[in-house]
Protein backbone atom coordinates (compact mmCIF):
# COMPACT_ATOMS: atom_id res chain seq x y z
CA UNK A 1 0.00 0.00 0.00
CA UNK A 2 1.28 3.43 -0.91
CA UNK A 3 0.57 4.81 2.56
CA UNK A 4 2.79 2.22 4.29
CA UNK A 5 5.82 2.88 2.13
CA UNK A 6 8.77 4.64 3.73
CA UNK A 7 9.20 6.57 0.48
CA UNK A 8 5.76 8.08 0.96
CA UNK A 9 6.73 9.24 4.42
CA UNK A 10 9.93 10.77 3.05
CA UNK A 11 8.04 12.46 0.23
CA UNK A 12 5.48 13.95 2.62
CA UNK A 13 8.29 15.06 4.94
CA UNK A 14 9.98 16.92 2.09
CA UNK A 15 6.71 18.41 0.87
CA UNK A 16 6.12 19.88 4.32
CA UNK A 17 9.45 21.67 4.03
CA UNK A 18 8.48 23.41 0.79
CA UNK A 19 6.80 26.47 2.40
CA UNK A 20 9.93 27.01 4.50
CA UNK A 21 12.21 26.63 1.46
CA UNK A 22 10.09 29.08 -0.54
CA UNK A 23 10.30 31.61 2.27
CA UNK A 24 14.06 31.10 2.50
CA UNK A 25 14.52 31.57 -1.25
CA UNK A 26 12.27 34.64 -1.30
CA UNK A 27 14.17 36.10 1.66
CA UNK A 28 17.50 35.70 -0.10
CA UNK A 29 16.19 37.09 -3.40
CA UNK A 30 14.48 40.00 -1.56
CA UNK A 31 11.15 38.83 -2.93
CA UNK A 32 9.09 39.25 0.23
CA UNK A 33 7.22 42.38 -0.84
CA UNK A 34 7.23 45.86 0.60
CA UNK A 35 7.03 44.84 4.26
CA UNK A 36 9.19 41.68 4.38
CA UNK A 37 8.91 41.20 8.15
CA UNK A 38 5.13 41.32 7.91
CA UNK A 39 5.17 38.81 5.03
CA UNK A 40 7.35 36.44 7.06
CA UNK A 41 5.23 36.80 10.19
CA UNK A 42 1.96 36.22 8.32
CA UNK A 43 3.30 33.35 6.24
CA UNK A 44 4.82 31.39 9.13
CA UNK A 45 1.66 32.01 11.16
CA UNK A 46 -0.55 30.77 8.33
CA UNK A 47 1.51 27.57 7.92
CA UNK A 48 1.43 26.92 11.68
CA UNK A 49 -2.36 26.98 11.56
CA UNK A 50 -2.53 24.93 8.36
CA UNK A 51 -0.34 22.17 9.76
CA UNK A 52 -2.45 22.24 12.90
CA UNK A 53 -5.51 21.60 10.75
CA UNK A 54 -3.69 18.75 8.97
CA UNK A 55 -2.69 17.22 12.30
CA UNK A 56 -6.23 17.38 13.61
CA UNK A 57 -7.57 15.85 10.37
CA UNK A 58 -5.66 12.58 10.82
CA UNK A 59 -7.97 10.95 13.39
CA UNK A 60 -11.28 11.79 11.64
CA UNK A 61 -9.88 10.71 8.25
CA UNK A 62 -8.55 7.46 9.72
CA UNK A 63 -12.02 6.62 10.97
CA UNK A 64 -14.11 7.95 8.10
CA UNK A 65 -11.91 6.53 5.32
CA UNK A 66 -10.79 3.47 7.32
CA UNK A 67 -7.15 4.32 6.64
CA UNK A 68 -5.39 3.36 9.87
CA UNK A 69 -2.03 3.92 8.19
CA UNK A 70 -2.56 7.69 8.29
CA UNK A 71 -1.39 7.67 11.91
CA UNK A 72 2.19 7.54 10.62
CA UNK A 73 1.88 11.16 9.58
CA UNK A 74 0.35 12.66 12.69
CA UNK A 75 3.52 13.17 14.70
CA UNK A 76 5.28 14.53 11.61
CA UNK A 77 2.54 17.10 10.99
CA UNK A 78 2.46 17.95 14.71
CA UNK A 79 6.18 18.59 14.80
CA UNK A 80 5.89 20.69 11.65
CA UNK A 81 3.28 22.79 13.51
CA UNK A 82 5.95 23.37 16.14
CA UNK A 83 8.62 24.03 13.49
CA UNK A 84 6.62 26.76 11.75
CA UNK A 85 5.55 28.13 15.13
CA UNK A 86 9.19 28.48 16.18
CA UNK A 87 9.92 30.29 12.90
CA UNK A 88 6.89 32.54 13.52
CA UNK A 89 8.14 33.27 17.03
CA UNK A 90 11.63 34.09 15.74
CA UNK A 91 10.24 36.52 13.13
CA UNK A 92 8.71 38.34 16.10
CA UNK A 93 11.53 38.04 18.65
CA UNK A 94 14.13 39.20 16.13
CA UNK A 95 12.68 42.08 14.12
CA UNK A 96 10.16 43.32 16.73
CA UNK A 97 12.22 42.83 19.88
CA UNK A 98 15.81 42.71 18.60
CA UNK A 99 16.06 39.35 20.39
CA UNK A 100 15.49 41.01 23.78
CA UNK A 101 13.66 38.66 26.15
CA UNK A 102 12.88 41.57 28.51
CA UNK A 103 11.11 43.37 25.69
CA UNK A 104 9.26 40.19 24.89
CA UNK A 105 8.00 39.72 28.46
CA UNK A 106 6.79 43.33 28.56
CA UNK A 107 4.90 42.71 25.33
CA UNK A 108 3.38 39.47 26.61
CA UNK A 109 2.14 41.40 29.64
CA UNK A 110 0.86 44.44 27.71
CA UNK A 111 -0.38 43.35 24.28
CA UNK A 112 -3.37 40.99 24.53
CA UNK A 113 -2.86 39.43 21.11
CA UNK A 114 0.75 38.63 22.00
CA UNK A 115 -0.31 37.19 25.39
CA UNK A 116 -2.65 34.78 23.66
CA UNK A 117 -0.11 33.81 20.98
CA UNK A 118 2.60 33.26 23.55
CA UNK A 119 0.24 31.08 25.61
CA UNK A 120 -0.40 28.90 22.55
CA UNK A 121 3.36 28.60 22.01
CA UNK A 122 3.96 27.61 25.64
CA UNK A 123 1.23 24.96 25.50
CA UNK A 124 2.80 23.30 22.47
CA UNK A 125 6.32 23.03 23.95
CA UNK A 126 5.59 20.01 26.20
CA UNK A 127 3.72 18.41 23.31
CA UNK A 128 6.73 18.69 21.00
CA UNK A 129 8.99 17.51 23.80
CA UNK A 130 6.91 14.38 24.54
CA UNK A 131 6.22 13.46 20.93
CA UNK A 132 8.47 10.36 20.94
CA UNK A 133 7.48 6.73 21.56
CA UNK A 134 9.71 6.73 24.64
CA UNK A 135 7.50 9.37 26.23
CA UNK A 136 4.31 7.52 25.32
CA UNK A 137 5.71 4.52 27.19
CA UNK A 138 6.93 6.64 30.12
CA UNK A 139 3.66 8.53 30.59
CA UNK A 140 1.43 5.64 29.66
CA UNK A 141 -1.06 5.91 26.83
CA UNK A 142 -3.82 7.45 28.89
CA UNK A 143 -1.79 10.26 30.48
CA UNK A 144 0.04 10.97 27.23
CA UNK A 145 -3.32 11.33 25.44
CA UNK A 146 -4.59 13.63 28.18
CA UNK A 147 -1.49 15.86 27.89
CA UNK A 148 -1.79 16.02 24.12
CA UNK A 149 -5.36 17.23 24.30
CA UNK A 150 -3.76 20.60 25.05
CA UNK A 151 -3.47 20.90 21.28
CA UNK A 152 -7.17 21.82 21.13
CA UNK A 153 -6.64 24.79 23.45
CA UNK A 154 -3.53 25.81 21.52
CA UNK A 155 -5.55 25.76 18.28
CA UNK A 156 -8.24 28.03 19.73
CA UNK A 157 -5.63 30.40 21.18
CA UNK A 158 -3.91 30.49 17.78
CA UNK A 159 -7.10 31.56 16.03
CA UNK A 160 -7.85 34.21 18.67
CA UNK A 161 -4.26 35.49 18.31
CA UNK A 162 -4.78 35.88 14.55
CA UNK A 163 -8.21 37.47 14.98
CA UNK A 164 -6.92 40.00 17.51
CA UNK A 165 -4.04 41.02 15.24
CA UNK A 166 -6.24 42.30 12.39
CA UNK A 167 -8.20 45.57 12.28
CA UNK A 168 -11.40 44.59 10.47
CA UNK A 169 -10.50 41.99 7.82
CA UNK A 170 -11.78 39.03 9.83
CA UNK A 171 -12.51 36.59 6.98
CA UNK A 172 -9.30 34.55 7.27
CA UNK A 173 -9.26 34.18 11.08
CA UNK A 174 -12.95 33.29 11.04
CA UNK A 175 -12.38 30.66 8.35
CA UNK A 176 -9.61 29.06 10.43
CA UNK A 177 -11.93 29.24 13.45
CA UNK A 178 -14.76 27.53 11.60
CA UNK A 179 -12.42 24.78 10.38
CA UNK A 180 -11.13 24.06 13.89
CA UNK A 181 -14.69 24.14 15.20
CA UNK A 182 -15.72 21.45 12.72
CA UNK A 183 -12.69 19.29 13.62
CA UNK A 184 -13.37 19.68 17.35
CA UNK A 185 -17.10 19.05 16.99
CA UNK A 186 -16.40 15.82 15.06
CA UNK A 187 -14.32 14.64 18.02
CA UNK A 188 -17.07 15.59 20.44
CA UNK A 189 -19.71 13.64 18.54
CA UNK A 190 -17.34 10.74 18.03
CA UNK A 191 -16.59 10.46 21.76
CA UNK A 192 -20.31 10.74 22.58
CA UNK A 193 -21.04 7.87 20.18
CA UNK A 194 -18.39 5.69 21.80
CA UNK A 195 -19.44 6.23 25.40
CA UNK A 196 -20.78 3.15 27.20
CA UNK A 197 -24.54 2.75 26.73
CA UNK A 198 -26.83 2.15 29.70
CA UNK A 199 -28.04 -1.48 29.91
CA UNK A 200 -31.15 -2.24 27.87
CA UNK A 201 -34.42 -2.26 29.89
CA UNK A 202 -35.17 -5.70 28.43
CA UNK A 203 -32.01 -7.32 29.83
CA UNK A 204 -32.75 -9.97 32.47
CA UNK A 205 -32.72 -8.57 35.97
CA UNK A 206 -29.41 -9.23 37.73
CA UNK B 1 -18.63 6.87 -20.08
CA UNK B 2 -15.27 8.58 -20.51
CA UNK B 3 -13.67 5.94 -22.66
CA UNK B 4 -15.66 5.16 -25.74
CA UNK B 5 -15.84 1.63 -27.03
CA UNK B 6 -13.61 0.85 -30.02
CA UNK B 7 -16.55 0.43 -32.41
CA UNK B 8 -17.82 3.98 -31.69
CA UNK B 9 -14.68 5.72 -33.06
CA UNK B 10 -14.73 6.91 -36.68
CA UNK B 11 -12.21 8.57 -38.99
CA UNK B 12 -13.63 11.94 -37.94
CA UNK B 13 -12.22 11.30 -34.45
CA UNK B 14 -8.65 10.87 -35.71
CA UNK B 15 -6.35 13.76 -34.77
CA UNK B 16 -5.18 15.55 -37.93
CA UNK B 17 -1.58 14.59 -38.71
CA UNK B 18 -0.33 18.19 -38.67
CA UNK B 19 -1.73 18.76 -35.20
CA UNK B 20 -0.31 15.46 -33.96
CA UNK B 21 3.18 16.16 -35.39
CA UNK B 22 3.15 19.68 -33.95
CA UNK B 23 1.49 18.84 -30.66
CA UNK B 24 4.50 19.96 -28.62
CA UNK B 25 4.59 23.36 -30.35
CA UNK B 26 0.86 23.63 -29.74
CA UNK B 27 1.32 22.98 -26.05
CA UNK B 28 4.23 25.41 -25.79
CA UNK B 29 2.12 27.98 -27.63
CA UNK B 30 -0.77 27.58 -25.22
CA UNK B 31 1.60 27.80 -22.26
CA UNK B 32 3.29 30.89 -23.71
CA UNK B 33 -0.06 32.53 -24.41
CA UNK B 34 -1.14 31.83 -20.86
CA UNK B 35 2.09 33.20 -19.44
CA UNK B 36 1.88 36.24 -21.69
CA UNK B 37 -1.68 36.88 -20.57
CA UNK B 38 -0.63 36.61 -16.94
CA UNK B 39 2.45 38.76 -17.40
CA UNK B 40 0.90 41.34 -19.68
CA UNK B 41 -1.36 42.50 -16.92
CA UNK B 42 1.65 43.05 -14.67
CA UNK B 43 3.68 44.69 -17.45
CA UNK B 44 0.73 46.90 -18.29
CA UNK B 45 0.51 48.06 -14.70
CA UNK B 46 4.22 48.72 -14.45
CA UNK B 47 4.12 50.68 -17.72
CA UNK B 48 1.07 52.60 -16.51
CA UNK B 49 2.77 53.57 -13.27
CA UNK B 50 6.02 54.38 -15.05
CA UNK B 51 4.05 56.72 -17.27
CA UNK B 52 2.63 58.33 -14.19
CA UNK B 53 6.09 58.85 -12.78
CA UNK B 54 7.93 59.95 -15.90
CA UNK B 55 5.24 62.12 -17.45
CA UNK B 56 6.26 65.76 -17.59
CA UNK B 57 5.67 66.95 -14.06
CA UNK B 58 2.11 68.13 -13.57
CA UNK B 59 3.34 70.48 -10.88
CA UNK B 60 6.21 72.72 -11.95
CA UNK B 61 7.58 75.37 -9.57
CA UNK B 62 6.73 73.61 -6.31
CA UNK B 63 7.44 75.76 -3.27
CA UNK B 64 9.69 74.06 -0.74
CA UNK B 65 8.10 74.02 2.72
CA UNK B 66 9.79 74.65 6.08
CA UNK B 67 7.55 71.90 7.46
CA UNK B 68 9.36 69.23 5.41
CA UNK B 69 11.42 66.70 7.28
CA UNK B 70 15.02 66.00 6.30
CA UNK B 71 14.41 62.26 6.68
CA UNK B 72 14.79 60.19 3.53
CA UNK B 73 11.50 59.71 1.64
CA UNK B 74 10.23 56.18 1.09
CA UNK B 75 10.31 54.94 -2.49
CA UNK B 76 7.44 55.88 -4.81
CA UNK B 77 7.05 52.19 -5.59
CA UNK B 78 6.50 51.33 -1.91
CA UNK B 79 4.08 54.20 -1.27
CA UNK B 80 2.03 53.33 -4.37
CA UNK B 81 1.93 49.57 -3.76
CA UNK B 82 1.41 49.29 0.00
CA UNK B 83 -1.95 50.88 0.69
CA UNK B 84 -4.95 50.74 3.00
CA UNK B 85 -7.89 51.77 0.82
CA UNK B 86 -10.56 49.27 1.77
CA UNK B 87 -12.94 50.44 -0.97
CA UNK B 88 -10.61 48.48 -3.27
CA UNK B 89 -9.82 45.46 -1.08
CA UNK B 90 -8.12 44.85 2.26
CA UNK B 91 -4.77 43.37 1.20
CA UNK B 92 -2.00 45.91 0.98
CA UNK B 93 -1.49 45.12 -2.71
CA UNK B 94 -5.22 45.31 -3.59
CA UNK B 95 -5.61 49.08 -4.09
CA UNK B 96 -2.74 49.28 -6.62
CA UNK B 97 -4.41 46.47 -8.56
CA UNK B 98 -8.05 47.50 -8.22
CA UNK B 99 -8.10 51.29 -7.92
CA UNK B 100 -7.02 51.99 -11.49
CA UNK B 101 -10.71 51.99 -12.47
CA UNK B 102 -11.43 54.94 -10.15
CA UNK B 103 -12.82 57.76 -12.30
CA UNK B 104 -11.13 60.93 -11.08
CA UNK B 105 -12.42 63.28 -13.76
CA UNK B 106 -14.75 65.12 -13.63
CA UNK B 107 -14.45 65.72 -9.88
CA UNK B 108 -16.39 68.01 -7.59
CA UNK B 109 -15.56 68.96 -4.02
CA UNK B 110 -18.54 70.42 -2.17
CA UNK B 111 -17.85 72.87 0.67
CA UNK B 112 -21.01 73.20 2.74
CA UNK B 113 -22.55 73.42 6.20
CA UNK B 114 -21.88 76.32 8.58
CA UNK B 115 -20.57 78.68 5.86
CA UNK B 116 -22.20 81.84 4.45
CA UNK B 117 -21.69 80.88 0.81
CA UNK B 118 -21.38 77.13 0.26
CA UNK B 119 -20.08 76.12 -3.18
CA UNK B 120 -18.74 73.28 -5.25
CA UNK B 121 -15.24 73.30 -6.73
CA UNK B 122 -13.98 71.48 -9.76
CA UNK B 123 -10.50 70.04 -9.31
CA UNK B 124 -8.95 72.80 -11.44
CA UNK B 125 -10.66 75.48 -9.36
CA UNK B 126 -9.60 74.06 -6.00
CA UNK B 127 -6.00 73.43 -7.04
CA UNK B 128 -5.55 77.02 -8.24
CA UNK B 129 -6.45 78.61 -4.87
CA UNK B 130 -2.83 78.76 -3.69
CA UNK B 131 0.74 78.04 -4.82
CA UNK B 132 1.47 74.36 -4.43
CA UNK B 133 4.11 73.28 -1.94
CA UNK B 134 6.13 70.14 -1.55
CA UNK B 135 5.71 68.85 2.02
CA UNK B 136 7.86 65.87 3.02
CA UNK B 137 5.91 64.40 5.95
CA UNK B 138 6.27 61.36 8.15
CA UNK B 139 3.17 59.16 7.88
CA UNK B 140 2.36 56.71 10.69
CA UNK B 141 -0.25 53.96 10.36
CA UNK B 142 -2.11 52.65 13.39
CA UNK B 143 -0.86 49.20 12.33
CA UNK B 144 2.65 50.25 13.44
CA UNK B 145 4.34 50.83 10.08
CA UNK B 146 5.46 54.22 8.81
CA UNK B 147 6.71 55.95 5.68
CA UNK B 148 8.02 59.36 4.62
CA UNK B 149 6.18 60.90 1.66
CA UNK B 150 6.81 64.07 -0.40
CA UNK B 151 3.21 65.26 -0.68
CA UNK B 152 2.05 68.18 -2.85
CA UNK B 153 -0.61 70.65 -1.80
CA UNK B 154 -1.34 73.66 0.40
CA UNK B 155 -2.58 74.17 3.94
CA UNK B 156 -6.28 73.44 4.38
CA UNK B 157 -6.48 76.77 6.25
CA UNK B 158 -5.98 78.51 2.88
CA UNK B 159 -9.16 76.91 1.57
CA UNK B 160 -11.05 77.61 4.80
CA UNK B 161 -10.09 81.30 4.72
CA UNK B 162 -11.88 81.61 1.37
CA UNK B 163 -15.13 81.19 3.30
CA UNK B 164 -16.98 83.14 5.94
CA UNK B 165 -17.82 80.64 8.65
CA UNK B 166 -20.77 80.98 11.02
CA UNK B 167 -20.06 80.90 14.78
CA UNK B 168 -21.39 77.31 14.81
CA UNK B 169 -18.48 76.00 12.72
CA UNK B 170 -16.56 74.15 15.44
CA UNK B 171 -15.69 71.03 13.48
CA UNK B 172 -14.90 70.05 9.89
CA UNK B 173 -16.33 66.81 8.50
CA UNK B 174 -14.93 65.08 5.40
CA UNK B 175 -16.43 62.47 3.13
CA UNK B 176 -14.82 60.22 0.52
CA UNK B 177 -16.18 59.30 -2.87
CA UNK B 178 -18.02 55.97 -2.83
CA UNK B 179 -19.44 54.07 -5.81
CA UNK B 180 -20.25 50.36 -5.34
CA UNK B 181 -19.95 49.93 -9.11
CA UNK B 182 -16.30 51.00 -9.14
CA UNK B 183 -15.67 49.49 -5.70
CA UNK B 184 -17.05 45.92 -5.63
CA UNK B 185 -14.33 44.91 -3.16
CA UNK B 186 -15.68 47.34 -0.56
CA UNK B 187 -18.21 44.91 0.86
CA UNK B 188 -15.37 42.73 2.25
CA UNK B 189 -13.78 45.62 4.15
CA UNK B 190 -15.71 45.21 7.38
CA UNK B 191 -16.27 49.00 7.67
CA UNK B 192 -19.11 51.23 6.46
CA UNK B 193 -18.88 53.39 3.33
CA UNK B 194 -18.72 56.19 2.27
CA UNK B 195 -15.61 56.74 4.40
CA UNK B 196 -15.96 59.72 6.73
CA UNK B 197 -13.51 61.64 8.91
CA UNK B 198 -13.33 64.87 10.85
CA UNK B 199 -11.18 67.43 12.61
CA UNK B 200 -11.71 70.08 15.24
CA UNK B 201 -11.67 73.52 13.60
CA UNK B 202 -8.34 74.49 15.21
CA UNK B 203 -6.77 71.24 14.01
CA UNK B 204 -8.10 71.99 10.51
CA UNK B 205 -6.66 75.52 10.66
CA UNK B 206 -3.21 74.33 11.77
CA UNK B 207 -0.70 75.03 8.98
CA UNK B 208 0.49 71.40 8.99
CA UNK B 209 -2.95 70.13 7.91
CA UNK B 210 -2.49 69.61 4.20
CA UNK B 211 -5.03 69.60 1.37
CA UNK B 212 -3.12 67.30 -0.94
CA UNK B 213 -3.23 66.90 -4.73
CA UNK B 214 -0.07 64.98 -5.52
CA UNK B 215 3.06 63.16 -4.45
CA UNK B 216 6.59 62.65 -5.81
CA UNK B 217 6.22 65.57 -8.19
CA UNK B 218 3.07 64.34 -9.89
CA UNK B 219 -0.64 63.67 -9.36
CA UNK B 220 -1.80 61.15 -6.78
CA UNK B 221 -2.08 57.60 -8.11
CA UNK B 222 -5.65 56.31 -7.64
CA UNK B 223 -4.57 53.91 -4.88
CA UNK B 224 -3.16 56.84 -2.85
CA UNK B 225 -6.45 58.75 -2.80
CA UNK B 226 -6.64 60.57 -6.14
CA UNK B 227 -7.42 63.29 -7.01
CA UNK B 228 -7.53 65.12 -3.66
CA UNK B 229 -7.01 63.95 -0.10
CA UNK B 230 -6.05 65.17 3.35
CA UNK B 231 -2.73 64.59 5.06
CA UNK B 232 -2.62 65.16 8.83
CA UNK B 233 0.88 64.02 9.79
CA UNK B 234 0.55 64.02 13.59
CA UNK B 235 -2.36 61.61 13.56
CA UNK B 236 -2.68 57.96 12.57
CA UNK B 237 -2.94 57.48 8.81
CA UNK B 238 -6.64 56.59 8.71
CA UNK B 239 -7.45 60.23 9.59
CA UNK B 240 -5.86 61.30 6.29
CA UNK B 241 -8.99 60.71 4.27
CA UNK B 242 -8.67 59.97 0.55
CA UNK B 243 -10.61 60.98 -2.59
CA UNK B 244 -12.55 63.78 -0.90
CA UNK B 245 -15.92 64.90 -2.29
CA UNK B 246 -17.37 66.77 0.68
CA UNK B 247 -16.02 69.22 3.26
CA UNK B 248 -18.70 70.23 5.75
CA UNK B 249 -18.42 72.69 8.64
CA UNK B 250 -20.61 71.80 11.60
CA UNK B 251 -21.26 72.35 15.28
CA UNK B 252 -21.01 68.80 16.60
CA UNK B 253 -18.12 66.32 16.54
CA UNK B 254 -18.42 64.45 13.21
CA UNK B 255 -18.66 60.65 13.06
CA UNK B 256 -15.49 58.94 11.79
CA UNK B 257 -15.51 55.55 10.06
CA UNK B 258 -13.02 53.69 12.28
CA UNK B 259 -14.54 55.12 15.44
CA UNK B 260 -17.92 53.81 14.33
CA UNK B 261 -16.38 50.38 13.73
CA UNK B 262 -14.65 50.12 17.14
CA UNK B 263 -15.04 53.17 19.45
CA UNK B 264 -12.71 51.84 22.14
CA UNK B 265 -9.94 51.20 19.58
CA UNK B 266 -10.10 54.28 17.29
CA UNK B 267 -10.90 57.61 18.87
CA UNK B 268 -11.83 60.92 17.23
CA UNK B 269 -8.43 62.49 17.84
CA UNK B 270 -6.17 59.52 16.99
CA UNK B 271 -3.01 61.46 17.77
CA UNK B 272 0.15 59.41 17.38
CA UNK B 273 1.08 58.66 21.00
CA UNK B 274 3.46 55.95 22.27
CA UNK B 275 1.90 56.26 25.72
CA UNK B 276 -1.62 55.39 24.58
CA UNK B 277 -1.83 51.79 23.40
CA UNK B 278 -4.35 50.31 21.06
CA UNK B 279 -6.41 47.89 23.22
CA UNK B 280 -4.93 44.89 21.40
CA UNK B 281 -1.40 46.07 20.57
CA UNK B 282 1.20 48.56 21.78
CA UNK B 283 1.92 51.87 20.01
CA UNK B 284 5.33 52.38 21.59
CA UNK B 285 7.28 51.29 18.52
CA UNK B 286 6.90 51.33 14.75
CA UNK B 287 8.57 49.86 11.68
CA UNK B 288 9.68 52.28 8.94
CA UNK B 289 9.11 50.42 5.67
CA UNK B 290 12.50 49.28 4.43
CA UNK B 291 13.84 48.68 7.95
CA UNK B 292 13.95 45.28 9.62
CA UNK B 293 14.02 46.47 13.22
CA UNK B 294 11.45 48.68 14.87
CA UNK B 295 12.14 52.11 16.34
CA UNK B 296 10.48 54.10 19.12
CA UNK B 297 7.38 56.08 18.17
CA UNK B 298 7.53 59.81 18.96
CA UNK B 299 4.48 61.59 20.37
CA UNK B 300 2.50 63.50 17.69
CA UNK B 301 4.72 61.69 15.17
CA UNK B 302 7.45 64.22 15.96
CA UNK B 303 5.27 67.25 15.16
CA UNK B 304 4.73 68.21 18.82
CA UNK B 305 6.31 71.64 18.36
CA UNK B 306 3.56 72.63 15.95
CA UNK B 307 0.56 70.86 17.45
CA UNK B 308 1.05 69.97 21.14
CA UNK B 309 -0.55 73.28 22.20
CA UNK B 310 -3.83 72.21 20.58
CA UNK B 311 -4.20 69.59 23.31
CA UNK B 312 -2.82 71.30 26.40
CA UNK B 313 -4.87 70.31 29.40
CA UNK B 314 -6.54 67.41 27.53
CA UNK B 315 -6.37 63.88 28.90
CA UNK B 316 -4.88 62.18 25.84
CA UNK B 317 -5.78 58.70 27.11
CA UNK B 318 -9.43 59.67 27.45
CA UNK B 319 -9.52 61.65 24.20
CA UNK B 320 -7.53 59.18 22.14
Amino acid sequence: MILSSKWTKLAVFLLCLVPFLLLAVNSLTENLGINPVETLQHSTGDWTLRFLILTLCITPFRKLLRLAELIRFRRMFGLYVFFYLCLHFLTYLGPDQSFSLTGMWLDVAKRPFITVGFAAFVLLIPLAFTSTAWWIRRLGRKRWAQLHRLVYIAAILGVVHYDWSVKSEKTKPLTYGATFLILLLWRLFDSLKRRPRPASVFAPQA
Amino acid sequence: MLIRKESELTYADVTPRSVYINRRQLLYGVAAAGAAAALSNRIHRIVLLQNTVFAASSFPNLVKSPFSTTEKPSSFSDVSHYNNFYEFGTDKSDPARNAQKLKTSPWLVSVEGEVKKPRKFSLDEIIKLAPLEERIYRHRCVERWSIVVPWIGYSLSTLIKQFELTPKARYVAFQSYFDPGQMPEAKYGGIDFPYVEGLRIDEAMNPLTLLCFGMYGDVLPPQDGAPVRMVIPWKYGYKSIKSIVKIRFQETEPPTTWNRYAPNEYGFYSNVNPNVDHPRWSQARERRLGDILTKPTVIFNGYGDQVASLYSGMDLKKFH
